[in-house]
């Protein structure tokens, strides 16, 4: 398989009041068709920084990202975005808010009943044709974050991008979520990079894991491929050793190389270190 | 046994029912009858303090007082309306048989003159207040979204709102009338020139928080739902017809029921300084005329003034409710 995205030794700079603060350096990775990519590390590591330059929300320093061979300057819908907190337009309707993305991006090349077609479609595939007409205020956080990624899916992204998708959902909604963008993607087979906190979902929907490190200057760590088969069972697999194997190198990557609460006899010396890195957490 | 087992839970249920019973009412109480309680308590101190207040005019009106006016003004509207219709009644007969003597006899018709009525008055504020507001609410939310969107552009206006929006409509109202009685010239004019004074000041009195308002609203937008706009690459006119309107709906409302209040004062006040009619007049008037019934009757006035602020307010309220996709801020 090709690459699709390259991102290529991306810098990110943010000018502070003491001074310029680097948040990345040098993160560099190759995502190939299909492939379905975790980004993990701890909060301020600059992991959502990342997606937004691959969005095309923030600009590089220094580095870029190529799609397809041509440099990403803004923000498109061939990268679509799911948001943590759903972002839907409060004041439209499940379908309207899909609707919204669908005649954007598919403005000369559908006819009104082909839209309306593909629409219900997206909202059929995230199970929520129950709920199609009502407002994003009549609807759970489970059904909300659904309802987003349907939009996201609608616009036919070549990339799609997951900011922490489940980060607002109880563990239950959580799984069950999980479960169905399993589902879906064996059915698109989409190009995805996910944001994610949690160790498990990582493990669970990844082929490959990106462990980031501690800011400042964060970059990627270490890359864990994901080679269980598909379709992939949550039940089976606790049970499975190399699920549990995969899984105990990113707690030790996460809680033991990359430990980020400081042992009280290093505070003192790591002072000002530790000062730059809540400034990191305020950037990103 | 059985029976007399069936027979606890019905006895619970009654008191059970008694209790459903007290909740309703104190929910009622909290609604209905507190109000009411606390409108008694102001009518019985109303009435204390009117009969122990002198003036020259005679002692201050007291709630009966009001009421009894309320009727008299009523009627006297009543009555002005009879004459205005045997008035034209007999125009038209006298027109009629003067056309019968001679056919080419040209029929005069003169309007009817009589004074304006307190209801002629209520009606005219009415209308003037509309107007006033509706003509600052159509420069005050384009203008508006325009300083919210753009940043210089709110740099540049906001120090221009902050010195115009505190000034009084008694300090507008000269200038108002100047400029209107030399830019206004018309032979046939459609509206009155008293008309006009009155609706500008109130226009250049309550567009700022309208203004201000919008802004704020515009500028504070979410900013997940721009970065979504930019995500699906919405051209620059829908994203602000589809995603920086809609988001400020309920920001222009709260303006929009802000700028309407004061509307509503600063005509009263206009009114009464320029003696434009309306009700501001009808109170002016009523204290040159300075007879027994004076007070009774500008109390009357003052009163209405209040319910019809009231009333604008919650109309508002019900198209905010209507209108608006934030159905909270509406309730507000």
């Amino acid at each position: 398989m090709s690459t699709i995205l390259n991102i290529s030794k991306i810098d990110m700079v943010f000018p502070t009041p003491s001074g310029s603060f680097t948040a990345l350096k040098e993160v560099d990775l190759q995502i190939k068709k299909g492939e379905f990519i975790s980004l993990i590390g701890h909060s301020g590591c600059g992991k959502s920084t990342v997606l937004n330059i691959v969005a095309g929300l923030c600009q590089a320093t220094s580095g870029g990202v190529l799609l397809n061979n041509k440099e990403v300057s803004e923000p498109g819908p061939e990268r679509a975005v799911v948001f943590q907190n759903h972002s839907l337009l409060p004041w439209l309707t499940a379908y309207q808010n899909v609707e919204l993305a669908v005649k954007q991006v598919f403005a000369n090349k559908m006819a009104a009943n082909e839209m309306k077609e593909w629409i219900e479609h997206n909202l059929r595939l995230v199970h929520m044709e129950h709920a199609m007409h009502k407002r994003p205020d009549e609807i759970s956080g489970g059904m909300k974050q659904r309802v987003g990624i349907a939009r996201a899916l609608a616009m036919q992204p070549e990339v799609l991008l997951m900011d922490e998708p489940f980060g607002a959902l109880d563990a239950l909604t959580r799984a069950h979520m999980q479960d169905s963008l399993m589902e879906i993607q064996d059915e698109l087979n989409n190009t995805v990079i996910m944001i994610t906190h949690d160790v498990d979902e990582a493990v669970l929907l990844s082929d490959r894991i990106i462990m980031m490190t501690n800011g400042p200057e964060a970059t990627i760590g270490e890359i864990l491929e994901v080679n269980l088969p598909r379709p992939r069972d949550r039940i089976a697999l606790a049970k499975d050793p190399q699920y549990n194997h995969l899984r105990a190198s990113v707690l030790e990557f996460l809680y033991e190389k990359q430990r980020k609460v400081e042992d009280i006899s290093t505070k003192e010396n790591n002072s000002k270190k530790t000062k730059q890195q809540r400034k990191a957490t305020q950037v990103a | 046994m059985i029976t007399s087992m069936n027979k606890i839970p019905k006895g619970l249920s009654i008191t059970q029912w008694v209790k459903a019973g007290t909740s309703m009412l104190s929910k009622h109480s909290k609604t209905i009858l507190l109000p009411i309680v606390g409108l008694s308590i102001f009518l019985f101190l109303w009435m204390i303090a009117a009969g122990s207040i002198n003036t020259s005019l005679g002692k201050f009106p007291g709630p009966s007082a009001v009421g009894q006016q309320m009727v008299n003004l009523v009627n006297e509207h009543n009555t002005e309306r009879d004459k205005a219709d045997k008035f034209y009644l007999r125009q038209e007969k006298r027109n009629a048989t003067k056309l019968a003597k001679n056919p080419d006899y040209v029929a005069k018709i003169r309007n009817y003159t009589g004074k304006e009525t307190f209801l002629d008055q209520i009606f005219t504020s009415l209308i003037t207040v509309m107007s006033g507001f509706i003509l600052a609410a159509i420069i005050a939310i384009p203008l508006g979204i325009s300083i919210g969107l753009n940043k210089s552009l709110n740099a540049a206006i906001n120090p221009i709102i902050q010195i115009f929006k505190p000034v009084s409509p008694l300090a507008w109202l000269p200038l108002v009338t100047m400029v209107v009685s030399a830019l206004y010239v018309s032979d046939d004019p459609i509206f009155a020139k008293s008309f006009i004074n009155s609706m500008i000041t109130v226009t250049l009195c309550s567009i700022w928080p309208m203004v201000i308002n919008t802004s704020v609203g515009v500028a504070a937008i979410n900013q997940d739902w721009v970065n979504v706009s930019k995500v699906l690459s919405l051209p620059r006119l829908t994203h602000i017809k589809k995603i920086v309107l809609p988001a400020a709906v309920p920001a222009i409302f709260t303006g929009m029921r802000m700028s309407l209040g004061i509307a509503w004062m600063v005509l009263i006040a206009a009114e009464m300084l320029a003696q434009n009619p309306g009700l501001g007049k009808f109170v002016w008037d009523e204290f040159q005329n300075g007879s027994s019934q004076s007070l009774s009757r500008i109390m009357t006035a003052v009163i209405v003034i209040g319910f019809i602020g009231f009333l604008l307010d919650r109309i508002m309220q019900k198209i905010q409710f209507i209108v608006s996709w934030d159905k909270a801020s509406a309730e507000r």
